[in-house]
């Protein structure tokens, strides 16, 4: 499809306005939509990014990421070229290599400096009852070994408690 | 005298979340987007002065309309199953639930007030936090499904009105050189590369490896000294007789139009903001005027009038409603 703004270069970009009332779409080319300023209050130059992938890469992905994909989301880095979007956060750290260049050239720089998140009470609580599942399992090992059978089965018991807690069981 | 009052409209901060457990927007199944929603809420559920509106639950005339007062964007109406905006009483706070990003909060002040919009954000944030867990990395900051908002995950904005750079031809280059700053500017309303109502919205570009005390500092010295150029160009500009009697003579078409354009409505009601200095009526302040502006708009006409209208009808009902504000200015 052709951009509907030049009619000469290839729409790239899918712009969403409101116009008269009415939620509209427009399909530009990137230099049309960056142009043209698009969009509102909310977009976020993402337009950009895609395009931005792709002059680094062109059509030759690197080997590795070609093939390999996200073990979370299941994204390849081809997804992410195309769409310009990040499939997961896992991918950040999958494909860190690939997208360093550009988050280098969008921002000048490659390390936040900014506001660390809060550690949720749900995160802290998960993490202490995790550590204590593996302490208890450790020592249910020891009584099962030492043949105190009557201390095992409590463990065995506060164990199988706390992993319900968890959601596992 | 014109002051900074009559130059800034509001100032506004939006942070960007996600969460951790959960593919980003664009790789999400409904029944996730459902989990999400409801995770928020749970969330969300002591602030009371929060509400939810869901969108399969609203008609198209108040989705667009949602759009029209800023409070969303285009992107999050053009879908509606599980969408979901927390919405404050005062519409100064607005968190977007599955849109480019899991989490988007936004908190919009009245006037030069960066202090008051990044404060509110972040205890929201704090608030999400507790029980939420957000996709965060010690290198990259906050994780986004875009990585231009990669870091702090946060744009601040503010919303100036500019005739007087606009008409001095002046706001062209001085947009060429902020994108040299990591700043972006882009005209509030009209389509791409018309701005009308010479209303312009200032924004940081970068989010990562900088503060967020200093993207915003950074945003309000420039503003600050944008609004000095636009103050003196304003000082020679008023001093103008060509220039009175435009002001004059739109004031002297809102009063009595029987139609009106939703552009006309938006230009004539820009000379009224630039003149309010010389009308001083108490109603021609800046943020009034901005409120009306907004309130003219298409969605927002049909939306007044519980129906759809054509465009003549709603020219119709917008003059009407022009001629009432204005009733009282001389």
């Amino acid at each position: 499809m052709l951009c509907e703004s030049c009619g000469k270069k290839n729409a790239t970009t899918q712009i969403k306005t409101i116009l008269n009332g009415e939620l509209t779409e427009y399909h530009l080319c990137s230099g049309c939509a960056e142009k043209m300023g698009y969009g509102d209050l909310f977009s976020d130059f993402s337009f950009g990014f895609s395009n931005m992938l792709s002059s680094f890469f062109g059509n030759a992905l690197p080997e590795r990421s070609g093939l390999a994909s996200c073990k979370m989301c299941g994204a390849t880095f081809r997804d992410i070229l195309n769409t310009g979007k990040v499939g997961c956060s896992q991918c950040y750290e999958t494909f860190y290599k690939e997208l360093l260049p550009s988050i280098n050239r969008i921002h000048g720089n490659t390390s936040h400096n900014g506001k660390v998140p809060q550690i949720s009470e749900e995160a802290s609580e998960m993490q202490s009852l995790n550590a204590k599942i593996q302490d208890f399992e450790i020592q249910l090992q020891k009584a099962i070994e030492a043949q105190d059978f009557e201390q095992a089965a409590k463990l065995r018991d506060e164990i199988k408690e706390m992993k319900t807690k968890r959601g596992d069981l | 005298m014109n002051n900074v009052n009559d130059i800034v409209i509001s100032t506004r901060i939006r942070l960007a979340r996600n969460l951790k457990d959960y593919p980003f927007p664009c790789r999400l199944n409904t029944e996730q987007q459902s989990e999400i929603l409801s995770k928020v809420k749970t969330a969300l559920q002591e602030e009371s002065k929060l509400k939810l509106i869901e969108l399969d639950r609203i008609n198209e005339v108040e989705a667009v309309a949602l759009v029209e007062r800023h409070l969303c964007s285009p992107e999050f109406i053009s879908k509606q199953q599980n969408r979901g905006l927390f919405l404050s009483g005062d519409e100064t706070v607005s968190i977007m639930v599955n849109e480019e990003d899991h989490i988007r909060i936004q908190v919009i002040m009245s006037g030069l007030d960066f202090e008051k919009a990044y404060a509110e954000a972040d205890r929201i944030d704090n608030v999400l936090s507790t029980t939420l867990n957000f996709a965060f990395d010690n290198k990259l900051g906050f994780l986004t499904q875009c990585p231009t908002n990669l870091g702090t995950g946060m744009r601040a904005s503010i919303m100036l009105h500019l005739p007087a750079l606009t008409e001095n031809r002046a706001i062209g280059r001085i947009a060429e050189n902020l994108s040299k700053l990591g700043l972006t500017m882009r005209g509030l309303f009209g389509e791409g590369s018309e701005p009308r109502g010479a209303i312009f919205q200032l924004s940081n570009q970068v989010t990562l490896g900088i503060k967020e005390k200093e993207a915003i500092e950074n945003l309000k010295n420039i503003s600050m000294q944008l609004i000095s150029q636009e103050l003196a160009a304003r000082e020679n500009m008023l001093n103008n007789l060509a220039v009175k009697d435009r002001i004059y003579r739109s004031v002297g078409i809102l009063k009595t139009a029987r139609l009106m354009t939703n552009q006309e409505g938006i230009a004539l009601l820009s000379n009224v903001a630039l003149g309010s200095g010389i009308l001083q009526n108490e109603n021609v302040d800046l943020v009034n005027i901005y409120k009306i502006m907004t309130s003219i708009e298409p969605a927002m006409m049909m939306k007044r009038a519980g129906k759809k209208l054509a465009a003549t009808e709603r020219d119709e009902l917008r003059a009407t409603y022009l001629r009432e504000q204005f009733a009282n200015i001389q």
